[in-house]
């Protein structure tokens, strides 16, 4: 298994990415503090300053990024530039971030709500260990979790 | 995009990835996205294989048209923008208003869905993309419609492609005695456009307040938004951008009972988790349905049910079995059930829909309704016909009558001998049929740019060839001023946007709607 870590974005090239990152009513829209915002605004943990987070691409290219702590794993694959749409933006309306995660990682999280089991029947290629990424949220225990992009994040019946 | 933003320019990235961060070569994700999903392999094969090299010749422009501008229409211009950089579109959209169904469908009280708007700005934001609003592309082939602005003919000289994405613009109709000639028997269509505030529905003659009883026809998602519309507490619905207009006659509402039905069984719904939960939780309202027959279906089923369909069927059964009894309101879904005709009073006003009994005949992954012969009548006041949306043809386009769909290859226009007609494309409900959610518009908008990005790189004839000069919409832009036609840009729309937003505000609002063109227009006099 190949490994990249992912060089730390620098301070200053994080402010022109908050002029640009110009997403309308975050507060409104519900978004705990722990947004994408909030963390690009502190940088990004460098090389084993936070925790591990193993991408792996559609074409099985694997991608291995740091996360902060509290961080969504959409947050981290859009700070990363890694491309999952997230088109509702983390408020449990589509489908659109959905990730396959290692079992081991995926038994040591809570049960997903009802919310997003009604989101999750709507993914394309649903598997038993399938989660929102905007609702998986990084700490210690998750160090090291593998999620795959699924195959097309879409909805073939609905 | 806001993952694009991020990307910072110069910063050294992991091997692995080393050449996403030039612009020419910034196509970068995900060429794999399309495995699964596409039906055709040698699309997925030929844009994985042009996109592993370079894009075509970066001095050679790519001039795309694109009809409409609802998610069908904006995720391939998103699409196209990320990959093609050299690529420059212009959006037409006949309302001075962007967006489509995510304004106009979309149910008041789901906001969180409307977030994908953010994501249409962004795309709007790009330098290469030019919004054309208040401006109609192609009349429709259905005698009688008014002429367009501009038709295909006029677009044709001046882009390498047009892309159809002007979505499904009417009701599918049930065949039955009255449907059309009774005041109170409605479109969903129409009702949904009429309290989104959606023009050309604001004529539609709206009284709840001598109706008790509606009945909606068909069991899909719109069904149920109508259903929980006339159910939910209106100070809940207060909060939301329902128009005004519709709250005015929410106020005067005495409808107190929906049911909602279908000519199948509850394996055969269409609508989906979401919002079933939502109408299950509708507060002071008993829910009704046959628990034998879903009991019976589920047991024929086995353990063939998928997921979704377990769990859809699981909160079925959860909400009879919680439901409360003898609440003031009540909702039910009537299965087996098929309309055969409306009937009136003396003031042509519906007073009954008289249902044909079905049962239920073949493979559970493929029950067919079958007429009984029995019949029964059902008392009611309003009824709306929810069965599906169409779209409709436009002049020089091939169109399929039968399925209400641009016939197309992987968003590739074909005529009816499934010839290629070069150049021209489709995305959306136009493309595949008013089915699914955003996000299975989002996935297919993609595959249509897909096959654009593909065909345009591979050197596949367009609508012109390279020798023509291609102007793209600034000779029409001309041709519309001379006409004395108004145009508007998208930095008009967040005017009226923004005007939205304030009158919204003052009555606690996310944003107040403007009813006609007329009044949008007001607002950049």
């Amino acid at each position: 298994m190949t490994r990249f870590a992912r060089t730390p974005v620098s301070s200053s090239s994080n402010s022109n990415l908050i002029s640009s990152a110009v997403r309308p009513n975050w507060e409104a829209a519900g978004f705990s503090t722990a947004s994408g915002i909030q963390f690009a605004k502190r940088g990004r943990p460098g090389p084993g300053e936070g925790f591990a987070v193993n991408f792996i691409m559609q074409d099985g290219e694997e991608i291995s990024v740091q996360a902060h702590e509290g961080e969504s794993l959409l947050d981290v694959a859009w700070a990363n530039d890694i491309d999952i749409e997230g088109a509702c933006e983390a408020s449990l309306a589509c489908s659109t971030c959905h990730l396959i995660l290692d079992p081991d990682s995926y038994s040591k999280l809570e049960e997903p709500t009802d919310e997003e089991n009604d989101m999750l029947d709507l993914a394309f290629g649903l598997t038993d260990t399938s989660r929102l990424g905007c609702q998986v949220l990084m700490n210690k225990e998750l160090d090291g979790i593998v999620a795959k992009l699924p195959s097309m994040t879409r909805n073939a019946s609905a | 995009m806001i993952r694009l933003s991020l990307l910072t320019r110069g910063q050294p990235l992991s091997q692995a990835r080393c050449s996403i961060p030039t612009p020419s070569t910034r196509r970068t994700f995900t060429p794999s996205l399309l495995n699964n999903n596409i039906r055709s392999f040698s699309t997925a094969w030929t844009l994985r294989n042009a996109s592993t090299e370079s894009v075509a010749d970066p001095a050679k422009p790519f001039k795309v048209a694109v009809i409409g501008s609802g998610p069908g229409g904006f995720y391939a211009a998103h699409r196209i923008l990320k990959h093609v950089p050299q690529s420059s579109i212009d959006m037409f959209e006949a309302l001075p208003v962007p967006h489509g169904l995510v304004r106009f469908g979309v149910a008041p009280d789901h906001p969180e869905v409307k977030n994908v708007m953010h994501t249409f700005d962004e795309v709007a934001e790009n330098p290469n993309f030019t919004f054309i609003g208040n401006t109609s592309v192609g009349t429709y082939v259905t005698p009688g419609s008014k002429k367009a602005d501009l038709e295909i003919s006029d677009l044709r000289p001046h882009y390498d492609a047009i892309l159809l994405a002007y979505g499904a613009h009417e009701d599918r109709l049930l065949g039955v005695p009255n449907e059309q000639s009774l005041k109170g028997v409605m479109a969903a269509r129409s009702f949904v456009g009429f309290y989104n505030g959606l023009p050309e529905e604001q004529d539609l003659e709206v009284d709840l307040s001598k109706a008790e009883t509606a009945v909606v026809i068909g069991q899909g998602n719109v069904a149920l938004d109508v259903a929980r519309i006339l159910l939910t507490p209106l100070e809940e619905l207060k909060k939301t951008d329902l128009t005004e207009r519709m709250i005015k006659i929410l106020e005067k509402s005495r409808v107190k009972h929906v049911h909602v039905v279908g000519r199948r069984g509850p394996l055969e719904v269409a609508f989906t988790a979401k919002e079933l939960r939502e109408m299950l939780q509708l507060p002071d309202t008993t829910f009704h349905m046959d628990q034998g027959l879903l009991a019976s279906e589920m047991e024929r089923s086995g353990k063939t049910l998928d997921r979704p369909r377990k769990r859809l069927m699981g909160l079925l059964e959860k909400g009879i079995k919680e439901s409360k009894p003898d609440q003031p309101k009540s909702w039910s879904l009537q299965f087996l059930r098929s309309p055969l005709g409306f009937s009136g009073d003396g003031d042509n006003q519906l007073k009954a829909i008289e249902l044909g009994i079905n049962r239920l005949e073949g493979e559970s992954s493929n029950r067919k309704a079958v007429a009984t012969g029995e019949k029964e009548t059902l008392a009611c006041d309003l009824a709306f016909r929810s069965i599906g949306y169409k779209s409709v043809g436009i002049q020089g386009i091939p169109f399929d009558e039968r399925k209400g769909v641009v016939p197309n290859l992987d968003g590739k226009v074909v005529d009816a001998e499934q010839n290629i007609v070069p150049g021209f494309y489709a995305s959306g409900w136009l493309k595949r049929g008013p089915i699914g959610v955003i996000a299975t518009t989002m996935a297919d908008a993609y595959q249509t740019a897909d096959t654009m990005i593909s065909d345009f790189t591979s050197g596949k004839a367009m609508l012109n060839d390279d020798t023509s000069s291609k102007e793209g919409g600034k000779p029409l832009l001309e041709l519309l001023k001379s006409k004395g036609h108004k145009t508007v840009s998208y930095k008009d729309w967040k005017k009226i946007e923004q005007k939205e937003c304030e009158l919204g505000a003052k009555v606690g609002k996310p944003r107040e709607k403007f009813l006609t063109v007329e009044e949008m227009l007001k607002v950049l006099d």
